[in-house]
């Protein structure tokens, strides 16, 4: 265990406004389209033509935005796209 | 390529697999079990945070096979990616662990006759996710990849991965298309 203080300087995002954030899906050459729209539908109750067209997007964009909101609620996106083995990011919308 | 994951009417879910297949599918249950079990917690860690899984530190992995399957969460963010390791990484290897306990344990109690319930689907493709993804790390599969393959002599050791990384990718695809909504 460290005998330095802990950290207390707190992150310059959090004494901002809200802004939305967002989470960020990006293109990988291993997982398959189909698990893809799977994840997609499966974490995010999103219908299929949605979640077809987002994993459209991250295969030939390299990309897609799939869910924006809180930070918190971003970092749990993210989490789970890990638990599933998808590639993803958290960011503020700019 | 025969076989891969069929609906029953009953709504299970049968995979046959020939005894070699199913010996190497144990074996690569093994070694995810061994690649994502969370290391032991640091005897002097505050034990709170241990028993809510926070790390005190967390690193970002050398090995890339570990770092495509626990990713950084920022881009631009180091320190951000750095905490968000240090309070999601345990548990996250933890699910990863319980697929690859889940399949393993199938196995285990059949015989070429594999037969789950659906409820398990989940556990069985996120598990054959993270054997793709270590895979591919290893082998360096990119979006050229078919092509460079065939250019690989007869003796070239990743011809192999690639054979078990090529059945894994059928049999993904064969249990995402009954596991689809």
């Amino acid at each position: 265990m460290s005998i330095a203080p802990a950290e207390v300087e707190q992150t310059a995002a959090q004494a901002e406004p809200d802004r939305p954030w967002i989470t960020i899906v990006w293109n990988d050459p291993v997982n398959l389209m189909s698990y893809v729209t799977y994840v997609f539908m499966t974490y995010f109750h999103y219908d299929r033509e949605k979640a077809e067209k987002l994993m459209l997007d991250v295969h030939e964009r390299g990309r897609a935005v799939v869910s924006n909101g809180t930070r918190e609620s971003m970092e749990r996106d993210v989490t789970a796209m890990h638990g599933y083995g998808l590639w993803a990011t958290l960011q503020k919308d700019d | 390529m025969p076989g891969g994951f069929v609906l029953e009417p009953n709504g299970r879910v049968l995979l046959r697999l020939e005894p070699v297949e199913r010996m190497l599918m144990l074996s690569l249950c093994e070694q995810i079990i061994e690649l994502v079990s969370p290391q032991d917690a640091d005897p002097d860690a505050d034990p709170l945070a241990v028993a809510v899984g926070i790390d005190e530190q967390a690193w970002t992995p050398e090995d890339p096979v570990l770092l495509r399957l626990f990713p950084e969460a920022y881009t631009e963010d180091p320190a951000a990616s750095s905490d968000f390791r240090r309070f999601t990484e345990r548990d996250l290897r933890q699910t990863k662990l319980n697929h690859a306990q889940t399949v393993r344990d199938g196995l285990e109690r059949s015989g070429e006759k594999v037969l789950l319930p659906l409820s398990l689907g989940p556990s069985w493709l996120g598990f054959m996710n993270d054997v793709r993804l270590a895979l591919g790390e290893r082998i360096g599969i990119d979006d050229d990849f078919h092509e460079e393959v065939a250019e690989l002599p007869e003796d070239d050791p990743r011809l192999a991965m690639v054979g078990v990384y090529d059945w894994l990718t059928y049999l993904q695809d064969s249990l995402v298309q009954i596991m689809l909504p």
